[in-house]
């Protein structure tokens, strides 16, 4: 099949950047978008042109590290990763705007890569739980209701791709966020934590620059591990627990 | 100089482990922690720790040794360390929990282990591993890792790998990820309270090595450009497995050999390079842009049958318009004991020979199909389709959506892929490599794991090596510390700069016409075929020809745009390619060295009668750590010829056994 491409480029973090165009010929329906851009590269490579800058790692879904504005969707039309989305998600002669994610907090560092340092800066604010190496009781010390690990389970999928602050309005990173409050807030070994725990990284997220949440929902419909909006709830309700307690 | 052997390489004096205490195995462990010297809290500020990478292994020791407060600081090539490809195993985590009750004990994960990685393991050191195991599950569990549990809240465990106890701990089939997530949030927990300092986009591109000690790093900022110098009383290199000398492997794109290929140069050997596991279970190459390979769980070999057509003129069909008589399920054919859950090793080269023989199925890559049908329709007609959805529906999805077609109508593909490396960095008991104060953990060390790698031990030996046993014996060396100090400016630092700068402008200056990639594939592609699931000393001798001519023209002719002072993805792969352009020849000589068959290990001259895999433990029950020579010409492409140094695998405590699975 053949597409054109408008890819972002930007030269650096200074550089006001802008869409360049170009045509991709004969390209199979089996290779990943990201084989896509690979076989642009070599031919741009070829032609004495610089490649185009973009972020991978896994390539299986599960590192967190792709992530593109396709066509104005995060990660594309599909709900996975950018990297496990195929071209036969498109149809022949498609034009396909490629950007890089949009928000404040995660700025460019070059054509489609972004700096998203500020979500494990919100991690060191107190998403984890504080425990040295050796001093873990025995495992089965401690059960957990089925129900709550399997909560904890499925906020805890996060990859931290950063695609819920692309997809949101308000570049809000409450789905992120709210992921690992929940995570933790569901099991025993979370609690002694919990409430300095979702004040610290409540601050932190706004001191970074994300919005507020304001309930759309784009977040959980961009995520590609499919963490549910509720995780924000539980974010909201030890959040005003924790202010209430403090005060 | 000594005599060249097979006109390759040179012999040198045998090696060996010092570091482990005598007396009952038992004891071992207990002795040499009670043993290695202490250092008192307040001196620990005053000890400066490298760790590099920040997976399973680099994550967990930064965390601890950060905890116990010493000063740490922590590098990683990608943009947060929670990116690590720890994350991407499926499977799960051995330990010798025996809360199943079904007889499991240390002892026992210590067999399973020495006898799965076909007798060429160090004894000591994979009983150590067995023994910490348990206390993994311990800590994890307090960071909060979500565990598959019971519904009376408590932990649940299944069987792997082919083994006959239920030790494996799992989270789904994101086992991988979630521990790591645990370390990671160690980790960033060390770094808000100052116990670490990390570098994300950074790679580590020289060792410095000052008095014969490891005194440091050089590293080059990734965005920046900018070539730093980080200088400490040790180093640690937990830079993960180097499977991406095949290009096409289940490794993530950026996995690399160079943070241990750099330390090589200067004088830690390596290990059994040749020890590789090809697993049976991939989603097979859809053509010659492929990037990489994606595993899937071996479990569905539990349930689906491996066929392929008898007749080469059926390869084409619909595999639904094949009848039953004329299919071969080959594996439950030649191991009608095992069937279909045969150890990865020998499940991997029988799909090779079927497809060598012409009869593989799919699109034709290269120049024949490299595939065979994973079939479940018996499956779905015994347990009905629930069932097996319940089972096996995200890799039924995963398979589906990598491959646009649906698994549950037309039988899956499959082909072997590399996954792992058992070779590495050669390291004592203590976890120390040939070069003082260099320590060396995970998947980039050599030593528990011998010629073959059971499921699930891979997440236990990088958590066992980071949290439990580096900590421990890393401070008997810091003890000696601080090491005289070192400036910025001594001339081996410098030296070691300056190496790293002209390192990058030659490539940036060659500007040929063949770009990385181009010569990434080309050294892959030589070395899947002669130094993969079949080797021969012919097609070992021919592939060391092919890699060398190769390096030379990437040192005439790769072309490698843009600058060194911004983010620049092609030259970070040239500098990864260019290492392993000269791993690929070592690797070839330690299979060409290496006479008999072992594990992961095939050699086309030594099998029995049935053609099954030959170990010739008379000759080759030793541990083969490599030491580098410099090429007599000086230039960039050349190399010299490497010396072996031999270490005897001594079996104290088992006895070696042919393994057979008929």
């Amino acid at each position: 099949m053949d597409i054109t491409l408008k890819v972002w480029r930007q030269t650096g973090p200074d550089d006001k950047g802008g869409l360049v165009t170009y045509d991709v010929p004969d390209i199979s329906p089996d290779m990943s978008f990201l084989e896509m851009l690979d076989v642009l590269n070599e031919r741009l490579n070829d032609e004495g042109k610089e490649p185009i800058a973009f972020d991978s790692d896994c390539r299986e879904g599960i590192c967190g590290m792709c992530g593109l504005m396709i066509s104005g969707e995060a990660h594309g039309p599909e709900r996975t990763t950018t990297c496990q989305l195929h071209m036969r998600s498109f149809a022949d002669g498609d034009t396909i705007t490629v950007e890089p994610w949009r928000a404040d907090p995660f700025p460019v560092i070059k054509d489609l890569v972004v700096d998203r340092s500020a979500f494990d800066r919100i991690i060191q604010a107190g998403g984890f739980i504080t425990v040295n190496t050796g001093a873990a009781p025995d495992a089965h010390a401690t059960p957990v209701p089925k129900a709550n690990a399997e909560r904890a389970f499925v906020a805890a999928e996060c990859i931290g791709c950063g695609a819920c602050v692309a997809a949101c309005p308000n570049a809000s990173g409450m789905l992120f966020m709210g992921a690992k409050v929940t995570h933790l807030a569901e099991l025993p070994q979370g609690q002694p934590e919990r409430m300095s725990r979702v004040v610290s990284m409540v601050a932190q997220h706004d001191a970074e620059g994300f919005g507020g949440c304001t309930n759309i929902g784009e977040c959980t419909a961009a995520c590609p591990k499919e963490i549910p909006q509720d995780v924000i709830s539980t974010l909201n309700r030890d959040l005003r627990s924790a202010l209430r307690h403090q005060s | 100089m000594t005599e060249l052997i097979h006109g390759l390489y040179t012999e040198g004096a045998p090696i060996h482990d010092t570091k482990a205490p005598n007396g009952p195995i038992q004891t071992k462990w207990p002795t040499r922690q009670f043993e290695a010297r202490l250092v008192n809290p307040a001196n620990r500020r005053k000890l400066r720790v490298v760790v590099i990478g920040t997976g399973l292994a680099g994550a967990s020791a930064a965390a601890t040794l950060g905890e116990a407060g010493y000063v740490v600081k922590s590098f990683c090539f990608q943009d947060s360390p929670r990116r690590a490809h720890s994350i991407a195993a499926q499977g799960g985590i051995n330990a010798t929990k025996n809360y199943m009750e079904d007889g499991d004990s240390v002892y026992r994960l210590f067999y399973d282990t020495v006898k799965g990685g076909d007798y060429r393991a160090r004894e000591n050191n994979v009983y150590r591993l067995a023994e910490v195991s348990a206390n993994i599950i311990d800590q994890c569990v307090a960071q909060g890792v979500p565990f598959a549990r019971e519904y009376g809240g408590l932990l649940d465990n299944r069987s792997f790998g082919g083994v006959q106890v239920s030790r494996t701990f799992y989270a789904r089939g994101q086992t991988g990820q979630q521990l790591l997530i645990g370390a990671y949030q160690s980790l960033e927990r060390q770094v808000a309270s100052g116990g670490v300092e990390m570098f994300t986009r950074h790679e580590m591109l020289e060792l410095v090595v000052v008095d014969g000690r490891a005194r440091g790093v050089i590293v080059r900022d990734l965005v920046s450009g900018e070539i730093e110098t980080h200088l400490a009383d040790a180093v640690v290199l937990a830079s993960g497995g180097y499977g991406n000398v095949f290009y096409l492997s289940t490794n993530a794109m950026g996995s690399n050999v160079t943070a241990s290929w750099r330390a090589h140069r200067k004088g830690a050997y390596m290990a059994n390079p040749c020890y590789t596991q090809i697993h049976p279970t991939c989603i097979p190459v859809s053509g010659d842009h492929q990037s990489k390979l994606t595993l899937m769980s071996e479990s569905l070999r539990n349930d689906g049958r491996i066929w392929v057509p008898k007749r080469r003129e059926d390869c084409d069909k619909d595999p639904r318009d094949i009848p039953e008589e004329d299919r071969d399920y080959y594996l439950e054919r030649i191991y009608p004991a095992f069937g279909n859950l045969v150890p990865r090793d020998i499940a991997s080269r029988q799909a090779k020979n079927v497809c060598d023989e012409g009869r593989g199925v799919g699109p034709v890559v290269g120049d024949f199909r490299r595939g065979v049908y994973l079939d479940f329709a018996d499956a779905i007609a015994r347990l009905g389709r629930e069932s097996v959805e319940e089972q096996y529906g995200n890799l039924f999805d995963m398979y589906a959506r990598i491959t646009g077609e649906d698994p549950y109508a037309v039988p899956m593909r499959i082909y072997p892929a590399v996954h792992y490396v058992m070779g590495g960095l050669w390291v004592d008991y203590d976890l120390e490599s040939t070069i003082p104060g260099l320590y060396v953990t995970g998947e980039a060390n050599f030593s528990d794991h011998g010629a073959n790698r059971l499921g699930a031990s891979a997440l236990m030996q990088g958590l066992a090596d980071g949290y439990f046993v580096l900590p421990n014996t890393i401070r008997d060396y810091l003890a000696g510390g601080p090491y005289p100090a070192v400036e910025d400016d001594h001339p081996d630092v410098v030296a070691a700069r300056e190496a790293v700068a002209n390192r990058v402008q030659a490539l940036l200056s060659i500007d040929g016409t063949r770009s990385v990639d181009s010569f990434h594939k080309e050294l892959g592609t030589i070395m899947w075929e002669y130094c993969g699931m079949e080797r021969s000393e012919e097609g070992l001798a021919k592939a060391i020809d092919l890699i060398r001519s190769l390096r030379e023209e990437f040192w005439r002719n790769v072309r490698v745009l843009g600058s060194a002072e911004t983010l620049n993805q092609s030259l970070e792969k040239a500098g990864r390619v260019a290492d392993f352009l000269e791993l690929g020849e070592l690797m070839c000589i330690d299979a060409l060295h290496r006479r008999e068959s072992c594990g992961g290990h095939f050699r086309a001259e030594s099998q029995t009668a049935d053609g099954e895999a030959l170990r010739h433990d008379d000759e080759y029950a030793y541990v083969a750590a490599w030491e580098y020579t410099p090429g007599e010409r000086g230039d960039r492409a050349s190399m010299g010829p490497p010396v072996l140094h031999k270490e005897d695998l001594v079996y104290e405590f088992i006895e070696l056994k042919q393994r057979s699975y008929k």
